[in-house]
Order: structure tokens, then C-alpha cells, then sequence
């Protein structure tokens, strides 16, 4: 008769686990790095791609949708990066921040507002004290290319000025060049002068191309000390795609069960739908699961994405569609 | 290293509504007929058999049980039609009614994939993104072949077999039914199909789609029932070929009872399909790629990755890995949009899944099964991983066609093709590596008709499909699938 163990897989199976205490691996030279994230498995592509193809396909309806829609709004980082920001647009977008849709206060604020450092302290005029956080984009955003010196005084104006969060960029063309030192050190210096502020590493995935280094880069970027890691600035042509969020997800997931440390994920550029951000949600609650499910984990960089959220949200309930013009354009 | 003891962070914990699919799509009659001469018509015994929901164990319609004499008059009609009007039309006339099929199939998809998913127990999602779709484009790609068999590299103006009687199973019925019948009418041959007791709906769909296309009456013609119409098939002295696929079992039978006879047979028949899985494979790909390759329509695929190997190395990772991700896969509902692992697709084949797992457990085997609920009524089987399995094990030799996955491990490059070629069958196996140059090795050594590198059940119309050994012989599906069809 059967002697062998017959067994139901059980919680300890399932889902992500990491070590109570957290032990990120320190770096102490460009070679161990380099070897660290040679170590790494490789992604293909047409596997990622297929993966992330078929969870678009889940169909996400009724009370689940006004869930994911409301978690959605939640973990927006409402963005204004453009040359013509004005004191007045920002002050606009943080109170559309605190309050997305005026007429209904069961509507959840965002995460956060994200501007240019230089808006920060009237972004910080405006909001106070209220929960919304202020992220500034420093660190010569959105290319990178300025001299570490001029980054870190970017970094520290911003985070004087109020900033709770910084999204900085790698230097894409060290990395590419396989100057990995450079581009950890960098990190570590940003994180260092980021004092008490969340540091969101902007990956620029759109520039690194292959999905190897988008995971060889989401580990650098962890490793140097990220809290979060970003897709893109949003300023070139290829920004967020549902594989590159996974294989980052895949990073952070695999980040959190080696090191007990959770990194959250920034996807941004382009994101402009709620079926796109319930998509996004998706992959996020099957590849890292509950402990990602939070704007502490998971944001969207996004600016006309909440308004879709809050028109979707109203249809939810009222079970048609209102006019555009019902929500604020900023 | 610090203890891993706590599920942190639980997976799939939004929990999605059901988002069912509506049946009533499927505008399913209550009784469907046999299709002989382009009509349908009753079984001239007027015996009829129930075909089920094996989700619910409903009844869906009861089908016409066609007679030995109903055989004859198709195989009749079959040869009337090959004799006046297929096989002397032109090639460019062919391949415009296989476009019209093709195209019917895209109109009528959704109905198609709704009846396949009530008949069979399959997933909706697979159905509808999958079986159907792949369907209409073996019609359209044989549509292409029709007008052009003369630059097929079979010489000059090779010529149709004449009736070919064609035998299909039931885990991919439409699937299969385009697979048969798409190159042989290409081909210029006439057909009698004969669909699987337990899924002969869409079979039937595809008629009314015939019927639609105008396709000259007798060119094709589907006859219903049990065993017994597929040996009359197989008996009937003026087929001029035989096409089955099913298991090994009556595929040696059938291939007994053609010898001596004039027919020509193409058998494509069980699997024991081996996944190879490498140290340097790309991990999450390949987790989804095992995955697929035998939870995909709950392992009734002969060419399943029911083997899996991996190497010594990495097996705890992948199995740990492997475990969660079986623990993930939604179980239920077959029309709900989400699910991952439909129905068994008989009370019968279930009891052979029981009967072989439990058989795994007493050899020793460990077993790790989903703690998915499973519906009360219905066929149903938890998605089942065997971990220490070693090569004598049942497990390991038999084909179990369910979602049950045998592991087992292997040090050197040597020791994995030797492990994977120790099986009986012959049909498809799957390397996992990123090194190009192992991957090619490792191919070269297998004895598999379809070789997959990290990936596994890809299908398209334009890559020949079909076994070595117990696993069969002929091919399906690309220029290769004319030459079942054509007397070369």
C-alpha cells in the first residue's frame, strides 16, 4: 500500500516568501557586481512576451473592477513634466490629487504628485501636510547627463524644497557600456543625499532595449539601494510594456525571497487607460502578489490615466458613460 | 541563509468575479444528425447517443449513432463526389471554398469555442484563443496549397488518394477535424469523418459550415458514434486511406486490420513527451513553458511535457518554483474567462488519471497536488506534480493524458537524451537552455518528431507535426501534410 507522502501543496508552497530579516548583499567591487549579475537568469523574449500576452487576456469585471479601479487611483503618481509647467498647473494637479473627483469624496487621493524639482516647494505650499506625497524627477532628468556633482545638488535642492520622493535616472550609457560600477555608485550617492526620501530608480528601459538587462539593471538598481524601480521617464518613444513590468516584478520578487528586502515597481510612460493600469494590475497580483497590491509597491506614472480611472469608476456605478468634460483636464 | 517559513506575499489574492462566457452563444439543438451527401440526415437505426458537459455532466444533445450501412452510404457519397466533382475540378476552385471555410470558421469563432468548451471541458480561453483560431488557418493555409500542388515537391501534378476516411480524437475536436480535413480537400481527396463519442459538436458546427460555403455535397461527410463506426470506417473496402489520431492502443489495431489492404495509413498516436530543462535555462520562462506544456488543456495533448527532466543542479529551485506556480493555476469553470484547467473529458478518462497516479504514489513517487477546490459535479482532477520519480516508475513510461506531471532529474547532457529516449513513443520534446549550441545537441539526439527549444506546445499550420515510433507516423500540417493526402 502507499507509504509514500502524499502532499497537498500548502500555504508554505504558495505565494512569495522572504526572510524575516533583510540582508541586501553589500557590493564591495565592479567585478563581484559584474559577476552577481552575470549570475542571473537569462529572460526570452518571446516567452516573457507570451506570458505577459496571456494575462492580458484575464477578464477583470464587476466588484473586482471597482476594486482594482479604486487601487488604481490610489497608486497614481500624478505627473506634470513639461517645459511650461506653470505654479499655477501644479497647484491645480495637487488639488486634483488630494481629491480626483470633487463631487465624490469615497474616491481615493493618489499617491503622489511627481514635478520638476524646481515646483516642489509650491507643490509643497499647496498640499501641507496631507498625505499625497511630492516626488521630484532630479539627477538632470530625463537624460542623465550631467555631472554626478550636479545630480546630487539636484537631488538635495529637491528634498529641501519638500520632495517625500525621488525619481532619478541611471546613466543609460554607462550601463550600456558596461561601466556597472559607475552606475551603482551613482545610485548609492543619489540614495545617500536622498536622506529620508524614497528613491525610485527610472530604469529607462526603453533605451537598455533587451529584457537581460532590463533585469540586469532592475538588480543593479536594488542592490544600490532603490525603493522602488521605474520603467521610464515617459521622454522616449518606448516607454512601459506590459513584458519589461514583468520581468521587473520577476526582479523584485526574486529581490525580496534572496534578501528580505521589498522593492517596489514605478511603471510609466503611456499608461493611459484603465483596462491598460487593471492589466498592469494583473500581472502585479501574479507575479508578486498581496505585499505588491499597495501604492507603497506598486505606482503608475501617469497623467491623463486617472481621469480614464475616475469615468470608468462612474460608469461602474451609474452603469453608463459620462462626457470627458465632467472631470478637470489637469 | 535565513529561514524561509512565511507565505509573505500571497499570490493571486485579488480576487477576480467570475467572468463566465454566456452559453446560450453555443445555439446548441437538442438532437444533431449524421452529415452524408451534404445533408443531414437520421442514423438509419434511429439510434442516437447523449453527449455531456463533463464540467457539469448535463446533457448537451443527443447524436446520431451512425450504422455500418450509414458508413457505407457516406463512403458512397464520399466516392460519388471524388468521382464527379473534386477530384476534376481545378485546384484554384479548392482552394476558394477552403478561403470560405476559413473565413466561416472566423465568423462563427465565438460560437465554435463556447460548443467546443461545453463539449470537451477545455478552458474558454484556450478554445477561443487557440483551438478555433488555429483551425480556420489550417483552412486557410491549405487553401494556399490547392492551386500550387505541382510546386509541392512531389513532381508534376501529384495526384489524391481518392476517399480518405479520417479517425479524430477528443481532446482537440475542431482542431483536429481542420488538421484532417484541410490538406486532404486541398489535396483534392473526398473525406468521411468520424469525430470522438464525447465531442462530436463542433464536427457538426463545421458541417452547418459546409453547408454555408456550398461545398459540393459528399466532399465531406461526418458519420457520429461509438467504436464501432470508426472500425467500419477502417473495414470499408473502397477508402482509399486511413488518417487516425488517438491512442497507440487502436492505433495498432488499425494499422492490423489495413495491412493486406489497399489503403494507404498515417497513425499519429500517444506521447510520453520529454521536457529537458537545463541549468542555464531562463527561469520564468521555462516554469511557464513546463506549465504549459502539461496543464495546457489539463494534459489531454499528445504531445504533452508529461517528463519532465532537470537537471540535479537547479531541480530544487525548479521544483519549488514549479509548485507554486501549479498552486496558482485556476481550476474551475471552464467558461469562466479565467480559468487556467478545465474538465476531464470523461468519466472514463478520469478513472485512468486516478488509477495512474495512485499507482505513483505507491511506487514511492512524492506527490505534490493543487489545493484548489474542486467543483461537486463534473470530471475533475487537481493539477499533480511527482517529484522522485525515477525511469521505472509507471508514471514515467505510461502516457497518463491529465495533468499530472512526472520529475525527474539528470547530471550530464548524455544522461538527459538517454532518459528522454527511453520511452516507447516518439512524438515531441522540449529543450530549455540559453546556450544555443546545447540546445542544437541536444535535438540532434532525440528521437522526437517535434523538437521544441525553450518553448512547448507551439502550434502553425506551416510546421509538420507527427511522431517516430509508438507515436505514429506521417505528418500533419505544413508541405509536409500534402504528401499524407497524395499518391506520391
Amino acid at each position: 500500500m502507499s507509504t509514500a507522502p502524499l502532499r497537498l501543496v500548502t500555504e508554505q508552497d504558495h505565494g512569495v516568501r522572504f526572510p524575516e530579516i533583510s540582508r541586501v548583499p553589500a557590493v564591495e567591487s565592479e567585478t563581484q557586481l559584474r559577476g552577481l549579475l552575470a549570475s542571473l537568469s537569462g529572460v526570452d523574449a518571446v516567452g516573457a512576451e507570451a506570458r505577459a500576452a496571456k494575462l492580458a487576456t484575464r477578464s477583470i469585471k464587476k466588484s473586482t473592477k471597482l476594486a482594482a479601479i479604486d487601487l488604481a487611483i490610489s497608486m497614481v503618481d500624478l505627473t506634470t513634466l513639461e517645459g511650461a509647467d506653470t505654479p499655477g498647473r501644479v497647484g491645480s494637479l495637487c488639488a486634483k490629487a488630494l481629491r480626483p473627483d470633487p463631487r465624490d469624496a469615497s474616491v481615493p487621493a493618489v499617491a503622489a504628485v511627481c514635478v520638476y524639482p524646481d515646483l516642489v516647494a509650491h507643490a509643497r505650499s499647496v498640499l501641507g501636510g496631507a498625505s499625497v506625497a511630492i516626488a521630484a524627477v532630479a539627477t538632470a532628468f530625463p537624460s542623465g547627463r550631467a555631472s554626478l556633482n550636479v545630480k546630487l545638488l539636484d537631488v538635495r535642492e529637491a528634498v529641501a524644497a519638500g520632495a517625500d520622493e525621488i525619481d532619478m535616472v541611471i546613466d543609460r550609457g554607462a550601463f550600456l557600456s558596461g561601466r556597472l560600477g559607475q552606475v551603482f555608485d551613482e545610485i548609492v550617492a543619489v540614495k545617500e543625499s536622498c536622506g529620508r526620501a524614497h528613491l525610485k530608480v527610472i530604469l529607462e528601459t526603453g533605451e537598455l532595449v533587451t529584457y537581460d538587462n532590463v533585469r540586469r539593471a532592475s538588480w543593479l538598481a536594488m542592490l544600490g539601494g532603490a525603493d522602488f524601480i521605474k520603467t521610464s521617464t515617459g521622454k522616449v518613444p518606448v516607454a512601459a510594456t506590459t513584458p519589461v513590468a514583468l520581468v521587473m516584478l520577476e526582479a523584485v520578487r526574486d529581490f525580496a525571497e534572496s534578501t528580505g528586502h521589498l522593492v517596489g515597481v514605478k511603471v510609466a510612460g503611456g499608461i493611459r487607460t484603465s483596462k491598460d493600469a487593471i492589466r498592469y494590475l494583473v500581472l502585479v497580483n501574479e507575479t508578486v502578489g498581496s505585499s505588491w497590491l499597495t501604492p507603497d509597491r506598486f505606482r503608475f506614472g501617469a497623467s491623463s490615466l486617472l481621469n480614464d480611472l475616475l469615468m470608468q469608476r462612474l460608469k461602474q456605478h451609474r452603469g453608463a458613460y459620462v462626457r470627458p468634460d465632467e472631470f478637470s483636464g489637469d | 541563509m535565513t529561514e524561509h517559513h512565511l507565505a509573505n506575499s500571497h499570490l493571486g489574492s485579488l480576487e477576480y468575479d467570475p467572468a463566465p462566457e454566456s452559453a446560450a452563444i453555443a445555439h446548441l439543438q437538442s438532437s444533431y444528425g449524421l452529415f452524408v451527401d451534404g445533408v443531414f440526415t437520421d442514423a438509419s437505426q434511429h439510434e442516437q447517443f447523449v453527449t455531456l458537459n463533463p464540467a457539469t455532466e448535463a446533457t448537451l444533445a443527443t447524436v446520431a449513432q451512425a450504422s455500418v450501412a450509414d458508413v457505407d452510404r457516406a463512403v458512397a457519397a464520399a466516392r460519388r463526389a471524388y468521382d464527379t466533382v473534386w477530384s476534376t475540378t481545378t485546384g484554384a476552385q479548392r482552394s476558394k471554398y477552403l478561403f470560405r471555410i476559413a473565413r466561416l470558421i472566423q465568423e462563427r469563432a465565438r460560437e465554435l469555442a463556447v460548443v467546443e468548451t461545453l463539449d470537451n471541458g477545455k478552458p474558454i480561453r484556450e478554445s477561443r484563443d487557440i483551438d478555433i483560431p488555429l483551425a480556420a488557418a489550417h483552412f486557410f493555409y491549405y487553401a494556399g496549397w490547392a492551386d500550387k500542388l505541382d510546386h509541392a515537391g512531389f513532381g508534376a501534378s501529384p495526384q489524391p488518394l481518392g476517399v480518405a476516411g479520417q479517425i479524430i480524437p477528443w481532446n482537440f475536436p475542431l482542431l483536429m477535424a481542420a488538421w484532417k480535413l484541410a490538406p486532404a480537400l486541398a489535396a483534392g481527396n473526398t473525406c468521411v469523418l468520424k469525430p470522438a463519442e464525447t465531442t462530436p459538436l463542433t464536427a457538426l458546427i463545421l458541417a452547418e459550415i459546409f453547408q454555408q460555403a456550398e461545398l459540393p455535397p459528399g466532399v465531406v461527410n461526418i458519420v457520429t458514434g461509438d467504436g464501432s463506426v470508426g472500425a467500419a470506417l477502417v473495414d470499408h473496402p473502397d477508402v482509399d486511406k486511413i488518417a487516425f489520431t488517438g491512442s497507440t492502443d487502436v492505433g495498432r489495431l488499425i494499422q492490423q486490420r489495413v495491412a493486406s489492404s489497399r489503403k494507404r495509413l498515417t497513425l499519429e498516436l500517444g506521447g510520453k513527451g520529454a521536457n529537458i530543462v537545463f541549468e542555464d535555462a531562463p527561469i520564468d520562462e521555462m516554469i511557464e513553458g513546463i506549465i504549459d506544456g502539461i496543464f495546457f488543456n489539463q494534459g489531454h495533448v499528445c504531445c504533452a511535457g508529461s517528463r519532465l527532466l532537470v537537471q540535479e543542479s537547479v531541480a530544487d529551485e525548479v521544483l519549488r518554483r514549479l509548485i507554486r506556480r501549479v498552486e496558482q493555476l485556476r481550476v474551475g469553470d471552464p467558461m469562466d474567462k479565467n480559468t487556467d484547467v478545465g474538465a476531464i473529458n470523461s468519466a472514463a478518462q478520469l478513472a485512468r488519471i486516478e488509477e495512474l497516479t495512485s499507482i505513483g504514489e505507491s511506487e514511492g513517487a512524492t506527490r505534490y497536488t493543487s489545493s484548489c477546490a474542486l467543483p461537486d459535479k463534473g470530471y475533475w482532477f487537481a493539477p499533480t506534480v511527482f517529484a522522485d520519480v525515477s525511469q521505472s516508475h509507471r508514471i514515467a513510461r505510461e502516457e497518463i493524458f491529465g495533468p499530472v506531471l512526472s520529475v525527474l532529474t539528470f547530471r550530464t547532457p548524455e544522461e538527459a537524451v538517454a532518459k528522454a529516449n527511453n520511452t516507447k513513443y516518439g512524438l515531441a520534446c522540449g529543450v530549455w537552455s540559453e546556450k544555443g549550441s546545447r540546445a542544437l545537441w541536444v535535438a540532434e539526439r532525440l528521437r522526437a518528431g517535434v523538437i521544441w527549444a525553450n518553448t512547448y506546445n507551439r502550434f502553425d499550420p506551416t510546421s509538420p507535426f507527427g511522431g517516430v515510433r509508438e507515436s505514429g507516423f506521417g505528418r500533419e500540417g505544413g508541405r509536409h501534410g500534402l504528401e499524407a493526402y497524395l499518391d506520391v
